[in-house]
């Protein structure tokens, strides 16, 4: 390579300036950047509006705050985290970041619509917080909106709904973009088995988007019409029935929890490997039973409802498909210890995140087990346990992911290096955070402490204690792993090309990139995790 | 080794040992495995990795494996699951209605209370009704738990197994106080719950009253009580007749409440607020309680001392 001609896209020079450099480009890396500092923000204001939660809660009876705040924080809780970071997280930073290095292409297929896909969210994100200031007051009906509560109580639904809705087009507009770029932008040579594994992750999770956003977008659009017009869609007053809202709402975000953990399997996929130096065991398996979670993983949204009232046909049936939808999910957890397995391990962050995702993905995918078994499930349903599942797959599953991501491409994307030993501490607070704030919860879940309640009976407080102490711990390990970060990209120390001496394109070309990626055209390896 | 608290416990329970016996296994094994392999793979014993080609003979076997086991599973819970939707037929029927957020419990004669009173060892099956918005019947105790949605006729059952008290939660999330809707059941001997029922007044008469009925239906009674407590709003009880100091445009004066100003109070509500209760908490009812109802709610307050 001619180094006299290496630009990083950091510092080229485009038609605009300052701010505007970044707000009107439609590179692919920039826009990642964009993505990355809004959901790093929201995803703090949602953390420490979790905090004012667990403080709440850490005695019976009112502790700082009234039922209704209460109730309104932990519905703006769920919809900045649900939409606005974990949805968007991976696939929007990373995605956006790396499908293109993955795949040798020197920006995704529409960029101009990549741009547009971050102004609608931002425009979405910017209603979201406004229905938490307008008049009526937060919404408080939980970020799942269920029927009739959501038509009937004064505060701002309609605007945080149609906030949902327009985030949601962002959504199928960042799918659509990443399903044609793999199609179409792979370098020459490069079939789709010789996609790296992350590619293959983000293109399941783009099919998903595409296909299962429109229904919560339709979905929110009848809510809205009942409210504004009185139309019985839901509300049994009106004619209407509320467990159809349930129905929709669930054929969508059940889908959706894979757009938020398909991804996450996809950066540990990567990670694993290159700190093994060895190549990924059963790569087909892992891509194949990425397809395979995106597919079925639409057939399963009945195990949300076993206690509406559904007739019994469907409560087997949904059941025995959540089963089945567990088999490849374990797949990959086979896949990844396989990997190591005579590797040569080198203990840096990202691999220590990547360790920590493992262990917690594991617990939130066994206690699944738990919710997709009819008897069990009626015991925990909308209990502490079903809050601490999902939390340990979105925030262990997801969150770990973004965490060990970060560390892990941070020098590709900065061209600069973090401090490895603070990295390592934030690491294990965080992992012991994480376990101290949520696993409690499953006990007192069991025992029946139900979810979304202000107050609740003295003998579940023990648990709430441990559950407060974690989540401090857990803030503040947030709030050194940041810092850490920060101090990395201002003073770190010049990141080579391939700190990591991994395999994938991303690393064969300057730290970091310029500004089409590939100044010249790139190798096409048979595997891409060929490390001889 | 199970608690018998009720004709589930067992079923359910089973379920669970399984379920977890199985995870907990698997936990332990993989937690274990990659440790071993991260401690004896370190780089610095084990400098060089070999590269190992994918064997389908394997993942053949890891995926079976792990597919007869969620079967099992899977079977386990469905067992468990079974009895709870076969209601004998001779069981006892109660009614249990939730409306934000009290629970109220009726026997057969319309015998209505707060408590849900139970004999032992006799099957019980609970239709479940909503005045508004979803609730959740759960009894974690007795393994029992099923949403009771409006304008559907959701049921569950179950016989209670042991004497005492047990809590009933509402588990699904309905507003304000939705952590506050609790309920006890009791369960006593056969012979004392027949006395207790026998004692038991009849349902109060208000609900065939027309305001009444309105109220209900609109969910006032969640912010407006009818025994003076205070709630979100002001009490109804001897509301009409009475004198408030109420803000008007910011400005403090005295009304007497007459059926003009119950009007105003249901369409515009916060043109006049009473002072003490916050502005912009209600909504205006105005298209949603119909005009010819409002006179019948203002003679259901003047009747309500």
């Amino acid at each position: 390579m001619n180094n006299t001609e290496y630009i990083s896209f950091m510092d080229h020079q485009g038609k605009y300036k300052g701010i505007f450099a970044w707000i009107f480009s439609t590179d692919h890396k920039r826009i990642a950047f964009l993505y990355m500092y809004a959901i790093a923000t929201f995803f703090l204001v949602g953390a420490i509006l979790g905090l004012l939660m667990r403080f709440e809660l850490i005695a019976p009876g009112e502790t700082i705050m009234k039922p209704q705040t209460y109730n309104g924080l932990f519905t703006v809780h769920g919809i900045i985290m649900i939409f606005m970071v974990v949805i968007p997280g991976l696939s929007a930073v990373f995605g956006n970041f790396f499908l293109p290095l993955h795949i040798g292409a020197k920006d995704v297929a529409f960029p101009k619509l990549n741009l547009f896909s971050w102004y609608l969210f931002m425009f979405g994100s910017i209603l979201a917080i406004a229905s938490q200031l307008l008049k009526s007051g937060p919404p408080d009906t939980g970020w799942t909106f269920y029927a009739p509560y959501s038509t009937t109580t004064g505060t701002n639904v309609i605007t945080a709904t149609t906030a949902a809705f327009i985030l949601g087009f962002s959504s199928i507009l960042t799918g659509l973009n990443f399903i044609v770029t793999v199609h179409q932008m792979r370098a020459p040579g490069m079939k789709f088995f010789n996609m790296p594994l992350f590619p293959w992750s983000i293109y399941a999770t783009a099919w998903i988007q595409l296909l299962a956003t429109p229904v919560v977008g339709i979905t929110l659009v009848m809510l809205i019409a009942e409210r504004l017009f009185g139309i019985g869609f839901f509300n049994p007053d009106l004619g209407g029935d509320p467990v159809l809202f349930q129905h929709l709402f669930w054929i969508y975000s059940h889908p959706a929890v894979y757009i938020m953990i398909l991804p996450a399997m996809g950066v540990i996929t990567e990670i694993i490997p290159t700190f093994c130096q060895k190549r990924v065991y059963g790569y087909k398996a892992i891509a194949m039973s990425s397809l395979a979670i995106a597919g079925v993983g639409f057939l399963v949204w009945g195990h949300h409802m076993y206690t509406s009232g559904m007739s019994n046909q469907a409560r087997w049936f949904f059941s025995l498909l959540t089963f089945i939808v567990a088999v490849p999910s374990a797949i990959k957890v086979f896949n990844w210890i396989s990997t190591m397995y005579k590797g040569s391990i080198d203990m840096k962050p990202p691999f220590v995140f990547a360790l920590a995702f493992i262990f917690l993905f594991m617990i939130g995918g066994l206690t699944g087990l738990i919710l997709g078994s009819v008897a069990t499930d009626i015991q925990v349903h909308d209990t502490s346990f079903i809050v601490a599942h999902f939390h340990y797959i979105i925030f262990g599953g997801m969150g770990f992911a973004f965490f060990a991501a970060i560390h892990y491409w941070l020098p590709k994307m900065y061209g600069k290096m973090y401090n490895f030993k603070r990295a390592n501490i934030a690491a294990i607070s965080l992992f012991i955070g994480f376990n101290l704030l949520y696993f409690p919860q499953f006990i007192i879940g069991i025992q029946g402490m139900p979810r979304r309640y202000f107050d609740y009976l003295p003998r579940f407080q023990w648990a709430q204690v441990i559950s407060t102490i974690g989540g401090v711990i857990l803030v503040s390990a947030i709030i050194l792993m940041i810092y850490n970060l920060v101090m990395g990209v201002r003073k770190g120390a010049k990141a080579p090309a391939n700190p990591w001496h991994g395999s994938t394109l991303e690393w064969t070309i300057p730290s970091p990139p310029s500004l089409e990626n590939f100044d010249e055209a790139p190798f096409v390896k048979e595997n891409p995790y060929d490390y001889n | 080794m199970f608690s018998n608290n009720s004709n589930f416990v067992h079923g359910v329970d089973t379920a669970f040992l399984l379920i977890f016996g199985i995870a907990i296994f698997f936990l332990i094994m993989l937690t274990t495995i990659m440790i071993v392999f991260v401690i004896k793979y370190n780089k610095k014993r084990h400098a060089k990795a070999v590269q190992i080609k994918d064997s389908s003979k394997l993942e053949i076997v890891w995926t079976t494996i792990p597919l007869i086991l969620v079967l099992l599973m899977f079977y386990f819970g469905w067992r468990g699951f079974i009895p709870m939707r076969n209601a004998p037929a001779d069981a006892m029927q109660v009614k249990a209605i939730g409306r934000m957020w009290k629970w109220t419990f009726e026997y057969p004669g319309k015998k209505q209370s707060d408590t849900l009173m139970l004999p032992i060892n006799k099957a019980v099956k609970m239709s479940l009704f909503s005045k508004d918005v979803i609730h959740g019947f759960s009894i974690p105790d007795f393994r029992v738990k099923e949403d009771v949605v409006p304008g559907k006729n959701n049921y569950t059952w179950f016989i209670p197994e042991k004497l005492g008290n047990f809590d009933l939660f509402c588990s699904a999330y309905c507003g304000l106080s939705h952590s506050y809707m609790l309920a006890l059941v009791r369960i006593v001997p056969e012979d004392e719950f027949n006395t207790w029922l026998a004692a038991l007044p009849v349902k109060k008469s208000d609900d065939n009253n027309e305001g009444f009925k309105i109220l209900e239906k609109n969910g006032c009674f969640s912010c407006h009580s009818t025994d003076g407590r205070k709630i979100i709003g002001p009490s109804f009880k001897g509301i009409y007749g009475s004198s408030h100091d109420v803000m008007t445009d910011g400005v403090s004066r005295k009304i007497t409440v007459d059926s003009l100003y119950i009007q105003t109070s249901i369409l515009d509500p916060n043109k006049d607020v009473v002072v003490g209760f916050p502005q912009g908490v209600m909504k205006s009812y105005k298209g949603i309680i119909r005009d010819k109802d409002i006179p019948k709610v203002i003679e259901y307050f003047k009747n309500l001392k």
